[in-house]
């Protein structure tokens, strides 16, 4: 997979024009940007509002436990924390200087239990690593999403881009022909939306349970019938990447409630 | 990582074995059958309609047919029969994106320059010739 990867993000590169961060023709204007939530029933939007009712929390609540726990380690995420975790998720995905990588939320907190806590990673999509997850985007919930391009990222943004562009699958589909040309158009009984992250790590009822931006983005892919990446790896975190820049000014809102 | 190798080909065009060739096609259109059989409209309903064939009711509408949310991305197909020809149909089934670069319609029966395609459907068209032939004539007799 990993080869793959790599050879993928070759294919992708040279395929594209290497572009400035000026937005494509076809992109959504600022003013019009609309989250998922928008795009639901009003019922499903008052549950998740609902500090009692949204299923969601549950992984937050846990997610707190987790933060404090010494159990595993001498120091707990709230030794070095705190309260200083405001905010911080609506600038992820985010360059980590000492690797010199892009990072989402998921890696940061994996490489804080290596870095400080000598702890052993979470495999991805385990319910602890959604839970501090959870724990961690809720403390920036409300927060406009705020993530800048940089000399040292540009090449991921730009990865992401031409992921985003390039039709895919047996029905050789790109994420832009859904969710830029056809949002607000309905899919059967799917009103499709601007395909936005910043509900995520969410709720979805065909989960039934709860899960992570790069599960959702594994469904669009096996949707169109093309062979998924694997949760968590670097093609997908671009793409979370360029998503974000995408979504500039949009509230974060895990843990949301979808369909 | 035969994955990769389909992937490539994207940018380099490697596999060009198509399965129609220029000459079927004139103007919009492919005249002629994929096989050698006549289709059914009935059958056409019922590869319209179901999720585990053609579904094309995921993005269009018929009036009249009897399915809960059909979907709106592509035009609405209440009397295409009337509109188009079986030759135009076809060719908008089987390849669309053949004459009309970039249209969100899927290609049905086609496995060239395609990227990443999952594993199970590799080197596969996504209906059968026959399929096909059942569609055309379904639509063919939505005449309004
Ligand atoms: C054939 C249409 C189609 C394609 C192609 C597609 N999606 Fe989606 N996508 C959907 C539908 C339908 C949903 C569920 C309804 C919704 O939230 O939009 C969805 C949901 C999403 C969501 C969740 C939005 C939310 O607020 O919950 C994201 C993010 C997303 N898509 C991103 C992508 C990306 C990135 C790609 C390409 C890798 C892609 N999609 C390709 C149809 C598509
Ligand atoms: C992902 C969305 C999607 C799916 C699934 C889909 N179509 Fe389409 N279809 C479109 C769009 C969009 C157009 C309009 C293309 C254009 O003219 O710009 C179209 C056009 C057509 C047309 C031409 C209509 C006209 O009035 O010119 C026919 C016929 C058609 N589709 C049949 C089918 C059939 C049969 C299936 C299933 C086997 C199917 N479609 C599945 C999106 C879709």
């Amino acid at each position: 997979m990993i080869r793959l990867a790599a050879c993928l993000l070759i294919l992708l590169t040279s395929c594209s024009p290497t572009a400035d961060v000026t937005l494509p023709d076809d992109a959504i204007a600022t003013k019009d940007l609309q989250s998922g939530s928008a795009f639901l029933t009003e019922e499903t939007r008052a549950l998740q509002e609902d500090d009692f009712e949204n299923p969601g929390l549950l992984w937050v609540e846990r997610g707190a436990d987790l933060f404090v726990d010494t159990s595993a380690s001498s120091k707990s995420c709230a030794d070095c924390h705190d309260e200083q975790l405001k905010g911080v998720a609506a600038s992820y995905p985010q360059l980590d200087e000492l690797s010199a990588e892009l990072v989402n939320l998921e890696k940061r907190i994996n490489l804080c239990r290596a870095r400080h806590q000598d702890l052993p990673e979470l495999t991805y999509e385990s319910d602890d690593l959604l839970a501090l997850t959870a724990y961690v985007a809720n403390q920036s919930h409300g927060a406009p999403i705020t993530v800048a391009v940089t000399e040292e990222t540009r090449a991921s943004y730009e990865a992401g881009e031409a992921y985003f562009y390039t039709p895919r699958g047996q029905f050789n589909l790109a994420c832009n022909q859904c969710h830029n040309e056809n949002w607000g158009k309905k899919l059967r009984g799917d009103t499709i939306s601007q395909g936005h992250g910043n509900g995520f790590p969410a709720y979805r009822y065909e989960w039934q349970s709860f899960g992570s931006l790069h599960r959702r983005l594994h469904d669009c892919d096996t949707g169109v019938r093309a062979e998924p990446f694997t949760l968590g790896s670097q093609t997908y975190i671009d793409l979370e990447y360029y998503l974000a820049v995408r979504a500039n000014g949009l509230p974060v809102e895990s843990p949301a409630i979808r369909r | 990582m035969a994955v990769t190798v389909v992937s490539l080909s994207a940018c380099e065009n490697a596999r060009t074995d198509t399965l129609i060739q220029s000459s079927q096609i004139q103007d919009d259109a492919l005249p002629e059958p994929l096989i050698d059989i006549e289709g059914e409209a009935k059958e056409g309903e019922q590869i319209f309609d179901s999720r585990d064939a053609g579904h094309c009711v995921l993005c269009h509408q018929i009036n009249g047919l009897d399915v809960e949310f059909q979907g709106d991305v592509g035009p609405e197909l209440t009397g295409v029969g009337a509109r188009l020809t079986p030759g135009q149909i076809r060719l908008r089934i089987v390849d669309y994106q053949r004459v009309q670069p970039g249209v969100t319609m899927p290609s049905y029966y086609r496995i060239h320059d395609l990227n990443q395609v999952g594993e199970e459907f590799e080197g596969q068209p996504v209906l059968t010739a026959e399929q096909i032939e059942h569609l055309v004539a379904f639509l063919s007799d939505q005449k309004g």
